[in-house]
């Protein structure tokens, strides 16, 4: 499959719609799976992986649902292509890169549903909605798993739930998160003290890319951290009532950020708009902590000609991989930076929007 | 007197504890207490905690194809299936295979107790497992109705009958 064919979509995560979608970038429900009678991923030889593959293949492509899942062999990928697909959130970092040997993803059309293959599961059942939308997400992946199983005989014990390789994820294998935009939070600093509380009630707040990143661009994930003894319907609901009052906070303190420093504001969206525009170098960095800003002026209406989803296009194709495909050669370091910045002042001067 | 539960001889050593509200006992005769590090050689009233405890793990947790142990060091586990050292799980927290949560049972529960804060799985079971279920309960619903007959209850058997009625047109 030629990935490039992607590049033009924003994929779903970042469609920029949905409910709550000034705040609420998307949701996101994964399930770990496992085959009942084969080791886990860590002590499976590449026999068994190859077996493992075949058969999660043959289950995906058999399997009856409304959409079809194209399978990629991310072994035969070449970096810059399994980067790409990291950046489009469609796999984890760790089976692009960490782990080797026959493992795969498929997914669909509009990248909203994934299965990963021969991650530390045999299977990463995986749904995206843009905006705030968990419960859509839980009633796809709920049917994507039934289609699977009929199929697939997965690991299940009386007690303990569905097996999985670390026991952090036994139980309904489930984990669900939100990626929520925090810049006002963020810049009064509430933000550490929202992140302590949420600790105590077991959920995890992780930066853009999952697992020990940190957080870019003011953007957070909050998810579950328990999977054994409350339903999957129960999980939800706590991040739906959580998630709705970190929504309450963030919109407060924007509305105290316009009421009580616009002027400073509107500065400070000018000038990121100022600095993306002009700049001849600029890190990956640097331009999502801008992004943010004009994000937020966006928001906030102190910047009014540039629509959201542009700002999603700017902060995907100026991610690493996604830079390289568009420029069509490998770039190291520096020379990203360059075309980074190349790139940003070619789109805002299409845009026209640089001028204000 | 019950018979030791090792070699079948009268037990002498009698073994109860409790956990989560579960009793459970183990019988044994003073040789095998002895071969099993319970009882200290030289005559002492000191029973020996440590050995007890990994006991009473072994024999409770359930091990199908049972967990090779080393000296009865709950440590020494290796899983029949996969091959993996309870050391080897302890270094980097990944299980395995599906068996590793029988092996592996007594280290777990404490790990799965701090993580989760639970150790009965709610939510979604797989359809396979749901129909053996109803399959079983339906089993066990024919086994009692059978059982009420030749007891000559009639009331109980209808009451059952109705029941097995019930679950059979549901499926």
């Amino acid at each position: 499959m030629n990935l490039d064919r992607l590049l033009p979509n924003l994929g779903e995560w970042l469609r920029g719609i949905g409910p709550e979608s000034d705040i609420v970038v998307s949701s996101r429900v994964r399930l770990a799976r496992n085959l009942a009678d084969m080791p886990f991923g860590n002590r499976a030889n590449a026999e068994q992986k190859t077996e493992t593959e075949t058969r999660v293949r043959n289950a995906v492509a058999t399997a009856s649902l409304p959409y079809a899942l194209e399978f990629v062999d991310v072994a035969k990928l070449t970096p810059i292509d399994r980067q790409f697909l990291v950046e489009r959130q469609l796999m984890s970092r760790e089976l692009a890169s960490v782990l080797d040997g026959p493992r795969g993803v498929a997914f669909n059309e509009t990248e909203s549903v994934s299965v990963m293959v021969n991650e530390e599961d045999h299977l990463r059942l995986q749904v995206m909605r843009s905006g705030l939308a968990l419960d859509e997400a839980w009633t796809e992946i709920d049917r994507l798993d039934d289609a699977l199983e009929a199929n697939l005989a997965f690991a299940f014990h009386d007690q303990f739930g569905y097996l999985t390789a670390c026991p952090t994820n036994v139980g309904t294998g489930m984990r669900a998160s939100v990626m929520l935009h925090l810049p006002a939070l963020s810049l009064t600093k509430e933000i550490e003290k929202l992140f302590r509380s949420l600790q105590k009630i077991n959920l995890v707040v992780r930066g853009l890319y999952g697992e020990g990143s940190r957080a870019s661009g003011d953007l957070y994930q909050i998810s579950n951290q328990v999977t054994l003894g409350k339903s999957e319907s129960r999980v939800l609901q706590e991040i739906r009532e959580v998630i709705a009052q970190i929504i309450q906070y963030e919109r407060r303190a924007r509305q105290l950020l316009l009421k009580e420093r616009r002027q400073a504001e509107q500065d400070r969206v000018a000038r990121a708009i100022g600095t993306l525009g002009s700049a001849t170098m600029i890190t990956s960095e640097e331009t999502m902590e801008l992004l943010s800003t004009v994000r937020l002026g966006i928001q906030l209406h102190l910047l009014d000609d540039l629509p959201p989803t542009t700002v999603n296009q700017l902060f995907i194709h100026t991610q690493a991989a996604h830079l390289q495909k568009l420029m069509g050669t490998p770039l190291d370091g520096e020379e990203r930076n360059a075309a980074r910045a190349k790139y940003l002042r070619n789109r805002l001067r299409e845009l026209g929007s640089h001028q204000r | 007197m019950p018979d030791c539960q090792f070699c079948g001889d009268p037990a002498t050593v009698h073994l109860t504890d409790i956990v989560n509200k579960k009793k459970r006992e183990m019988h044994l005769c003073e040789n095998c207490a002895r071969r099993q590090n319970l009882l200290p050689d030289a005559p002492s009233p000191q029973l020996n905690l440590p050995a007890l405890l990994q006991l009473l793990m072994n024999q409770f947790a359930p091990v199908p194809g049972g967990a090779e142990t080393d000296e009865g060091d709950p440590t020494a586990l290796t899983c029949p299936t996969c091959g993996l050292k309870y050391a080897q799980f302890r270094a980097d927290g990944r299980l395995g295979c599906p068996e590793d949560y029988e092996v592996f049972y007594p280290v777990l529960v404490p790990i799965l107790e701090r993580v989760h804060r639970g150790l009965q799985h709610h939510g979604k079971v797989p359809h396979a497992v749901r129909q053996r279920r109803e399959r079983d309960e339906l089993d066990d619903l024919k086994g009692q109705l059978a059982e009420a007959v030749a007891a000559e209850d009639y009331e109980e058997a209808a009451r059952l009958r109705d029941r097995i009625r019930g679950k059979e047109t549901a499926e």
